[in-house]
């Protein structure tokens, strides 16, 4: 199948050493994979090179079929567009409020004012944050900022969501919440790279998506197996 | 055009985009500061242009319409050397009229440098002949030649030597206005510059993230310029004002035409300082445009 995000042989090296190397990696359309590694593994550093907020020093990668070393500022823009982003901090304007972050992909694309206001009601009731709309994000808990974050990655309708330990700082409740609303976009047809250490996630998902299990280890990248 | 329309769709705002790059009190308080200082020195710098362009004016205008003859010769031959003169200049096409000075007008312009007691009737003094031309003169070199050949103690005077350095002067110190001008607006680019690197500098956080989630370099820059261009305006606006209040709350220009109570606006001259707030728009739009687009390039 056409794989939306593809890596042939890519490397990344910093300050002389390398991160990791000839890694190879297919994010096909609906596909759910966890990206999983001690902490320092470089599981973020393959995440960035995803979204292109870091080149590969060696090999290459296809975004959406295009090598992202042919790309100019506007084409990453434009890919930036269909990739939805939840960072682990979040990454919200602080002096913005809840819907005002939400909206953000949006406005920098010019959307539809209208439509856009739509979307936003409906996100703030999935990800039930329809009473912090008007509150700045340090007023959030911490679920609530990732929920919030997961709303401001999906307005744009993105085809790809890649989540970096959105669930690191959450408790257990919080973060099966959020790895529930993960799942529930992957069955709508969205790609899903979701990046966590946290094991004992991945077995509670194996029940709700059928997800596929990377694992960072010795600078390369591998599929786990049944020792999860 | 297109720099134009992009220039007045800033200023029909996009409150969004506004609220994107945080408000930060100090480079908006120096650029709108910066803005309105330079938009006042402007004014004066104007006023006294335009003020030396008048001079210039005047002291030509009143210069060129009159000449003496000043008839140096001895007791003897001096009246009727004087006579011979008027009657060279009564029948020469180009000549208004002509009068001989009195002695107490002479004593009157000389007594300024040696005193009212001066013994005049002890002293050679020549006579002079006070000309004024009509509006196309008379031919110089030829009226020269003929007093020579008539009247050899009579020399003419048509005040060359005096108007040529006054308007040379004047001319400089319009020059020099101009020149101050455009040293102003380079300063202000300068400075506005500076105020929006700061600025960009200020908020990388902020770049960072609109960059993440998918915004164009020009839809960033476009936040800033559009906050700097409002703000320099602005400034610009104010110090324009307080600059013209300040000129026209200077003494009003005395019948003496003393050089600094000349220094202002006259009639629709008043309307020029009106172009200044436009200018300091234009030039904090490139200004800002600039800084942003090379801040941006570094930034990765």
């Amino acid at each position: 199948m056409h794989a939306l995000i593809e890596l042939k042989k890519a490397g990344f090296s910093y300050g002389g050493g390398d991160i990791f190397r000839d890694v190879d990696l297919h994010l096909t359309k609906g596909s759910f994979h966890f990206l999983t590694g001690p902490s320092g593994s470089g599981k973020t550093t393959l995440m960035k090179m995803c979204y292109q907020a870091l080149m590969p020093t060696t090999g290459t990668i296809k975004v959406f079929g295009k090598d992202v070393r042919a790309m100019d500022r506007d084409d990453v823009a434009i890919v930036r567009r269909r990739i939805g982003v939840v960072h682990q901090d979040c990454q919200f304007l602080d002096h913005l409020s809840v819907a005002e972050n939400i909206l953000l992909p949006s406005q920098v694309s010019g959307g539809d004012v209208n439509q856009d206001l739509g979307n936003l009601n409906q996100l703030l009731k999935w990800v039930s944050l329809t009473d912090h709309m008007n509150a700045l994000p340090p007023q959030l808990s911490g679920g609530e900022r990732q929920r919030a974050a997961l709303a401001r990655a999906v307005i744009l309708s993105p085809e790809v969501i890649i989540a970096d330990e959105p669930t690191g700082n959450l408790d257990w409740e919080m973060a099966q919440r959020l790895l529930n609303l993960l799942i529930e976009l992957n069955k709508m047809g969205k790609t899903v790279l979701m990046a966590t250490h946290d094991m004992n996630l991945i077995r509670a998902s194996r029940q709700l998506v059928s997800a596929r299990v990377l694992r960072i280890q010795g600078k390369q990248v591998h599929l786990a197996g049944a020792d999860l | 055009m297109g720099n134009l329309g992009g220039l007045a769709g800033l200023f029909a705002g996009d409150k969004q985009a506004d609220r994107i790059v945080p408000p930060t009190g100090f480079t908006a308080r120096l650029t709108g500061f910066t803005a309105a200082a330079m938009a006042f020195l402007t004014v004066f710098a104007l006023a006294l242009s335009l003020a030396t362009g008048r001079l210039a004016d005047r002291w030509s205008a009143e210069l060129a319409k009159t000449s003496t003859v000043r008839i140096s010769a001895p007791d003897a031959q001096l009246v009727a050397q004087s006579n011979a003169v008027m009657k060279i200049l009564e029948t020469t096409p180009g000549i208004a009229s002509a009068r001989l000075m009195t002695e107490a007008e002479q004593r009157a312009l000389l007594e300024p440098w040696f005193g009212s007691d001066l013994p005049l009737e002890n002293l050679p003094i020549p006579s002079l002949i006070e000309v004024v031309e009509q509006e196309v003169g008379p031919d110089m070199d030829g009226l020269r030649l003929r007093l020579t050949a008539e009247a050899p103690g009579a020399v003419l005077d048509d005040h060359t030597r005096w108007r040529r350095p006054l308007a040379a002067a004047a001319a400089r110190l319009r020059l020099l206005g101009l020149f101050s001008m455009v040293l102003i607006l380079g300063a202000t680019a300068a400075m506005i510059t500076l105020a929006a690197q700061a600025a960009l500098a200020a908020n990388r956080q902020v770049i960072h993230v609109l960059r993440l989630i998918g915004a164009r370099d020009s839809y960033i820059a476009k936040a800033f310029v559009r906050r700097f261009t409002v703000r320099a305006t602005l400034g610009a606006c104010v110090g324009m004002l307080i600059g013209m209040v300040g000129i026209f709350a200077l003494p009003a220009a005395a019948e003496e035409g003393a050089f600094l109570t000349g220094l202002g606006f006259r009639g629709w001259h008043w309307l020029i300082p009106l172009v200044i707030p436009p200018i300091a728009a234009f030039v904090a739009f490139w200004s800002t445009r600039f800084a942003a687009t090379r801040s941006l390039e570094r930034m990765t």
